[in-house]
């Protein structure tokens, strides 16, 4: 399967390069097709590209196809970062690494600064939806409650506003 | 260790099933429960996993496996790797052959709509949590501050930012 590729060469997010395999390259599906199936994916909880995997690899071949795909996605991967693991708790205490891994650190939190700004500009035009994601950042990152008690709290009061004002 | 490994699987399962918005979003939950909860490591730790995870191949929820390997070595990683797995794939195996009967109803779209904001506080928590323990010092704050700016405003591959805080990194080691 494909996904062996894609999981291998998938640096920093997978999402379009299984894309231009699975549309461009192998033709598998139409490009209608792919951005229904990863509404879906977006829709449900769970890594977008884990349940695309387990999705396309079901409707090409059954259960063993979503087996072969999410494993072909993830094998390689796996090992990899385990092998880095491994590296990582051998040098960990030398001056040097602890620095490289200190700057990764500094860098990895741009990367994510830089996802959350990406993803909260849409909510610009909506009001109660800043409110809502405030209240979450509020109850997860200050309070530190645990997320199952904000989520069942949240979503459904989001949902429900989203509902009412059509926002 | 298969005591551990059951709570292990536990958590990643239920982070699986929490995870809207993909797995960026549970990233402090995973950090309250392995650090606050169950102390297997510290903030940095968990900080230098997932700065390692960022720069390894692979979808972004390798973490996962870098905390299961450093709690209960090969076996943990497995554990949690397919702890985080299981449960979402399974949803999504019974719900795709449903997705046409109820992707048009109005009720999913303001579902969808209704998960954004909360998905948005929850990455914001995220990077709020990672900066916090990342930025110890004005340096690291700057690292960040510029690789925010500069993915914001080019479209250059963040593996060179990533690579480019390493190497300041590296260059702090010998100060």
């Amino acid at each position: 399967m494909g996904f062996f590729g894609v999981g291998i060469i998938g640096f920093g997010g997978v999402l379009p390069l299984a894309r231009r395999m699975i549309v461009e390259q192998r033709r598998w599906m139409g490009a209608a097709e792919f951005t229904d199936l990863l509404a879906l994916c977006q829709f449900l909880p769970g890594g977008n590209i884990l349940n695309l995997s387990v999705a396309i690899g079901l409707r090409f071949g059954g259960l063993v196809g979503a087996l072969a795909a999410i494993t072909g996605l993830m094998a390689a991967p796996v090992v990899i970062v385990v092998l880095m693991g491994m590296v990582y708790a051998r040098y960990q205490d030398l001056p040097l690494v602890r620095g490289l891994f200190a700057g990764l650190a500094a860098a990895a939190a741009g990367l994510i600064v830089a996802t959350s700004i990406k993803i909260a500009t849409p909510l610009r035009r909506r009001p109660l939806g800043i409110g809502v994601a405030v209240v979450c950042f509020v109850a997860i990152a200050l309070a530190r409650l645990p997320l199952l008690t904000v989520m069942a709290v949240m979503a459904p009061v989001s949902i429900a506003m989203a509902w009412r004002w059509r926002e | 260790m298969i005591a551990t490994l059951l709570v292990l699987a536990a958590i990643f399962a239920r982070l699986s099933l929490l995870a809207f918005g993909g797995g960026n979003s549970v990233l402090p939950e995973m950090q309250r429960e392995v650090v606050d909860v169950h102390h297997w490591m510290t903030a940095t730790d968990f900080t230098s996993l997932f700065a390692l995870a960022q720069a390894a191949p692979g979808p972004n929820m390798m973490v996962t496996s870098l905390i299961g390997y450093r709690v209960a070595g090969v076996w943990g990683a497995l554990v949690a790797t397919l702890g985080i797995i299981l449960p979402s794939s399974i949803l999504t195996i019974g719900t795709v052959s449903f997705w046409h009967r109820f992707r048009d109803r109005p009720w999913r779209r303001h579902v969808q709509a209704g998960l954004v904001p909360v998905t948005v506080g929850l990455i914001a928590a995220t990077a709020a949590v990672i900066v916090v323990s990342a930025d110890s010092n004005f340096l690291f704050a700057a690292v960040t501050a510029a690789v925010t700016a500069t993915l914001l405003t080019t479209k250059l591959h963040p593996l060179w930012l990533l690579g480019a805080g390493a190497g300041i990194g590296v260059l702090t080691g010998f100060f």
